[in-house]
């Protein structure tokens, strides 16, 4: 079985699989490991559009 | 404050070294949280296990490479050290001749970092079980 993610995608299930062991590493309560791995997420998806989008700039 | 942590430097070597606190570890390494499992944080175990696994079986299913301990490379080695982590997916991969990777594919290199990541972070949730054991962690 073969699958292909785009780049995207397989950034995106990357951050969520990361996210989820960092936020259950990482914290003490139930409540802080959701916290902290909502932040994580959004923090590799928002390093994600960053990096793009500089890329995106220094192409032009 | 450094007398402070003297103390408690102290008091943790005076704990005498429990059967969980290597069964844990050792376990968890071998099957990802299963050392949150055996230590009854099922929910933390199951999602541990869930995250791990997709992700080093994604890598494999994306013609990700899987390193092997005589690379002789260095950064061969290093992708060693990260796939081991994965433990029993890492062995049953390597004995089944699985993970030879695929140059036609441009996402297979991102296969071969999936599976890295994915033992990379069995050792994170390895270090939390022994934590958990020790009594460190809730």
């Amino acid at each position: 079985m073969t699958i292909t993610l785009n780049h995207f995608s397989a950034a995106a299930v990357f951050a969520l699989f990361a996210s989820i062991v960092f936020g259950i590493t990482h914290r003490d309560t139930t409540r802080e490991m959701v916290r902290y791995g909502l932040y994580c997420f959004a923090m590799f998806l928002g390093g994600v559009f960053v990096a793009g989008w500089a890329m995106w700039l220094l192409r032009r | 404050m450094a007398n402070s942590t003297t103390e408690k430097t102290r008091v943790a070597e005076a704990q005498p070294l429990s059967m969980m606190a290597v069964l844990a570890p050792a376990l968890g390494w071998l099957i990802p949280g299963a050392g949150h499992i055996i230590q009854r944080r099922w929910i933390r175990g199951l999602l541990l296990f869930v995250s791990i696994a997709t992700l080093f079986l994604l890598g494999l299913a994306m013609q990700g490479r899987i390193y092997k301990a005589n690379g002789g490379d260095i950064l061969d080695m290093l992708g060693f050290v990260g796939d081991v982590g994965a433990g029993a997916l890492y062995i049953v991969t390597l004995a089944n001749d699985w993970g030879q990777g695929a140059i036609a594919f441009a996402t297979a290199d991102y296969g071969t970092k999936f599976m890295i990541v994915a033992g990379l972070l069995n050792f994170i949730a390895v270090a939390d079980a022994y934590h958990i054991a020790i009594g460190k962690k809730r």
